[in-house]
């Protein structure tokens, strides 16, 4: 199909014949899962099991909360040893909510799992739903809640579903080998998607150095004409999805928007295989495909992991490392987050656990920037890193919202070309955090500001109220007086004594 | 088991294999063909002008660096003070004494460089800048050129006479030969007709060979395009301000040379005399002091073409690349300012786009 040029972009060597080779096999089921209540965006699932249960595979562990949240559901069946932190799955290594599982080696799925026979004879509601309590996120890392985009068609007139298979992070193959070993789910998962979003175009987008995904994807697409495979260059950051939707429809998404807003709803491989599984076998999210590679493992591999299983138990399965890591990172090289420890569980969005050696990091002592510019032509977005870096620097953070800060997708590829090493990400998203933390705090201020000013009215209120009461009862008591006064005055002709205000003893 | 790394700094955990060592080397490597050349040409004293000043230019370097405070390896390894050094070597007269080019290197290091702050900061080029003060300060040394008398033939000056020459002696007999801008410049303010100063096209081959009197780099056209091909090809600079600033300099010269062949020179005299190629390619290119953005280079290229055929033709000046350079260099923050790439998902005045057909269902 036609395709469209998009801007900037860079070559980095893709690494992917570390591990492209390798089929997909079974992380043995690790001792303890370690199964952390937020791999989502939006809010943290609520626990609905207690310590000592015994759970089968499948089974809630926790409840969505809201709109925004995904449900967690247990990796395999086994004892809840209990409800606690742990270590997350950030770079921070900070600790979350965890549910920590002992698995009893029977993997025994729920008796309550059931699959539709029919998913195309439900309503889209029906399949969101579904998709919903499976506690499927978006599987590519951005880990959005996929029933929440199932369900754009309610607010925008969508005629396109694309699947990205882009995969255009260095070392990642697990979408590849995904696609390539379960073309038949995957595609079928697509077109229960495309049912569920009332579309009538498919796209099926996977880079040119997947070949193999390719042919097998186009063969088990062949079923639905509606189906298109779109065979995309190879070019960092193609799976982007604001890019991708542009390279494919010719088309930019409005700044601060969604590509729902020209009509593309754009969903992942992995997504669609876990659509599929939720729908027809009724299996929620518990495990997924995560590339184990980089120059510093043993025997890089594409893995089936549960959920919950530590990226050290991954590390061991692949043989350990080769020679001692200089970066461990989770997801590809370069969006990436590093990871603080191998004792970290793996997550929803994790798709992939790199070791990555001295010589594959190519970190240098950044030098001064010499305004060579290849960050502006290497930039997908149109900005000029640079000149945003030179104002985070200087601490003008307006200055480099004004350049364009926020219309950064943090792809790296400034950072990746620099000539003077300079980490443009890092002041991004400092500036970018500095931005959302100054967000925070004017929102509280003017929140403080609210609630101090409704007290005020609040207070005012009581006191009017009582002045009112006040007054009402002087009068009442006044009127009274009066009356008995006149009934006196009636008596002994005195006029006078009506007119003297009984305030004194109220004003005391 | 369990393995801790850092976890401070955001990624990319990955890095195209480029550096400004790099960039520098590249850059001076193309220069190498055309300043060979340039050696061969001019013989001896063209070397010894060459190492004087691209060593001051290093010792400079590092005493300004020492007072800053900054790292000597670091810095003095980058190659920005040796690439300095370099092209105001090439752009000066080629038997001019020592200190020329010692003084021309301290002022490009010291007062164009590092007053500014250093790598990266300075607002001209340091060569240019140079190039200017010692035009104006040493206005006789600075315009005194030579024939081509090539190294080692026999009316080259010998290895101790050439000392002689560096050290600023008289008594070598050279032939002094004006550029050809130069020299066609006197000759029209004399009332001569183009046709008869430079009859025929034999100019513009010895231009494009460098068989010409000129300055040490500038010379030969040829090399120096082969050196701007190669940083093409590199990818080191982009089309943008070498096409911008040679199209409007040869679009002028066009029109110009239309209007009155006799006394205004056709496009490829413009191109082939004269430092034209050199700045073209090696100095209009220069990162820190061009603009940014695509659109602005191709404004600045053209503004430097046009000040060229300007200065060249109108003004005091038979070579006026110096100047127009720096008057645009002037110029870069302001189309810097005002240039700027298009972002993704707005338009040119950065207001979110807007589709007729957008697909949100408003109530």
């Amino acid at each position: 199909m036609k395709l469209f040029k998009i801007r900037g972009g860079v070559h980095p060597h893709d690494n992917k014949h570390l591990a492209a080779g390798q089929a997909i096999e079974d992380l043995p089921m690790p001792a303890l899962l370690h199964i952390p209540l937020q791999q989502h965006i939006g809010a943290p699932a609520k626990p609905a099991v207690r310590r000592g249960q015994h759970v089968a595979k499948g089974e809630l562990l926790a409840l969505s909360q809201g709109v925004i949240s995904a449900p967690v559901h247990a990796p395999t069946s086994g004892r809840v040893m209990g409800v606690g932190s742990y270590p997350a799955h950030h770079a921070s290594g900070l600790s979350v909510r965890t549910v920590t599982l002992k698995p009893d080696g029977e993997d025994r799925w729920s008796d309550e799992i059931q699959g539709v026979s029919d998913p195309f004879a439900l309503t889209p509601e029906e399949i969101a739903a579904r998709v919903a309590a499976a506690g499927i996120v978006g599987m590519g890392g951005a880990t959005f809640p996929s029933a929440v985009k199932l369900n754009l068609r309610t607010r925008y007139r969508l005629h396109t579903l694309v699947i990205n298979g882009a995969e255009c992070e260095p070392y990642l193959t697990c979408d590849d080998r995904l696609m390539r070993e379960h073309a038949e789910d995957v595609v079928d998962g697509v077109r229960i998607m495309a049912h569920a979003l009332g579309v009538d175009r498919i796209i099926i987008a996977i880079e040119n150095n997947k070949p193999e995904a390719q042919a097998a994807m186009a063969l088990a697409a062949s079923v639905d004409s509606r189906i298109r495979i779109a065979r995309l260059p190879t070019r960092y950051p193609m799976g982007s999805e604001k890019h991708l939707v542009q390279a494919l429809t010719g088309r930019e998404t409005p700044a601060r928007g969604l590509t729902a807003d020209i009509g593309v709803v754009v969903h992942n491989g992995a997504t669609a295989f876990a659509v599929h599984e939720a729908l027809r076998l009724g299996r929620p999210l518990v495990s997924r495909v995560v590339t184990v590679s980089g120059g510093a493992v043993s025997r890089p591999r594409n893995l089936r992991v549960p959920l919950g299983a530590r990226v050290q138990d991954l590390l061991e399965h692949c043989g350990g490392f080769a020679q001692p890591p200089a970066q461990l990172i989770s997801g590809g090289p370069m969006m990436g987050q590093p990871l603080p420890s191998t004792r970290v569980p793996m997550v929803k969005g994790s798709n992939g656990v790199l070791a990555l050696t001295t010589a594959e990091v190519t970190r240098q002592e950044p030098m001064p920037c010499i305004r060579c510019a290849t960050c502006v032509q290497a930039c997908p977005c149109g900005l000029v890193p640079l000149d945003m870096a030179a104002h985070t620097r200087a601490g003008d953070l307006d200055g480099a919202v004004s350049l364009g800060l926020m219309d950064c997708i943090g792809c790296g590829s400034c950072a990746y070309v620099c000539p003077a090493h300079i980490p443009l990400v890092q002041y991004f998203n400092y500036a970018k955090g500095e931005m959302a933390a100054r967000g925070r705090a004017k929102q509280k201020m003017t929140e403080t500001k609210r609630l101090a000013e409704q007290r005020t009215a609040r207070m005012e209120a009581i006191k009017q109220a009582k002045r009112e009461a006040m007054a009402k009862r002087k009068r009442e008591a006044a009127a009274k007086k009066a009356a008995e006064a006149t009934a006196t005055d009636a008596a002994v002709m005195t006029p006078g004594a009506a007119a003297e205000p009984p305030v004194t003893a109220a004003e005391a | 088991m369990q393995i801790e790394t850092p976890a401070s700094s955001a990624g990319p955990f990955a890095h195209a294999r480029t550096s400004v060592q790099r960039t520098m080397a590249l850059v001076m490597l193309a220069l190498l063909p055309a300043t060979l050349f340039g050696f061969w040409q001019f013989g001896w004293p063209a070397v010894f002008l060459f190492f004087a000043t691209i060593g001051t230019a290093l010792l400079a370097e590092s005493a300004c660096l020492k007072l800053a405070g900054k790292p000597q390896r670091l810095y003095l390894l980058d190659g920005s003070a040796l690439l300095a050094g370099w092209l105001l070597a090439v752009s000066l007269p080629p038997w001019a004494p020592w200190w020329i080019g010692a003084i021309g290197a301290v002022i490009a290091v010291v007062v164009a460089k590092h007053v500014f702050g250093g790598l990266g900061q300075n607002l001209f080029n340091p060569a240019m800048v140079a190039r200017v003060a010692l035009l104006i300060s040493f206005p006789l040394e600075m315009t005194n050129y030579v024939q081509p008398m090539p190294l080692f033939s026999a009316d080259a000056p010998g290895f101790l006479q050439s000392v002689g020459i560096s050290l600023g002696q008289p008594g070598f007999d050279a032939i002094s030969g004006a550029t050809l801008l130069s020299h066609v410049r006197t000759e029209l303010s004399q009332g001569m007709s183009l046709s008869e100063i430079i009859p025929g096209m034999a100019h513009l081959v010895s231009g494009a060979v460098g068989t010409i009197a000129g300055s040490m780099g500038e010379t030969s056209a040829l090399l120096i395009l082969l050196g701007g091909l190669f940083l093409l090809a590199k990818r080191v600079i982009t089309w943008h301000t070498p096409v911008a600033m040679i199209g409007s300099l040869a679009i002028l010269a066009t029109l110009m040379n239309l209007y009155d062949p006799e006394h205004y020179a056709g496009a490829l005299y413009h191109i082939v005399s004269g430092a034209t190629l050199l700045v073209a390619f090696f100095i209009a290119t220069d990162p820190v002091t061009s603009p940014v953005s695509k659109m602005g280079q191709i404004i600045f290229g053209a503004g430097c073409g046009v000040l060229v055929y300007v200065i060249r033709t109108w003004a005091g000046y038979p070579e006026g690349v110096a100047f127009a350079i720096l008057l645009m260099n002037a110029c870069t923050p302001m189309i810097d300012h005002y240039i700027r790439p298009r972002v993704y998902g707005r338009d040119r005045r950065g207001t979110p786009i807007e589709y007729a057909d957008n697909a949100e269902m408003r109530k």
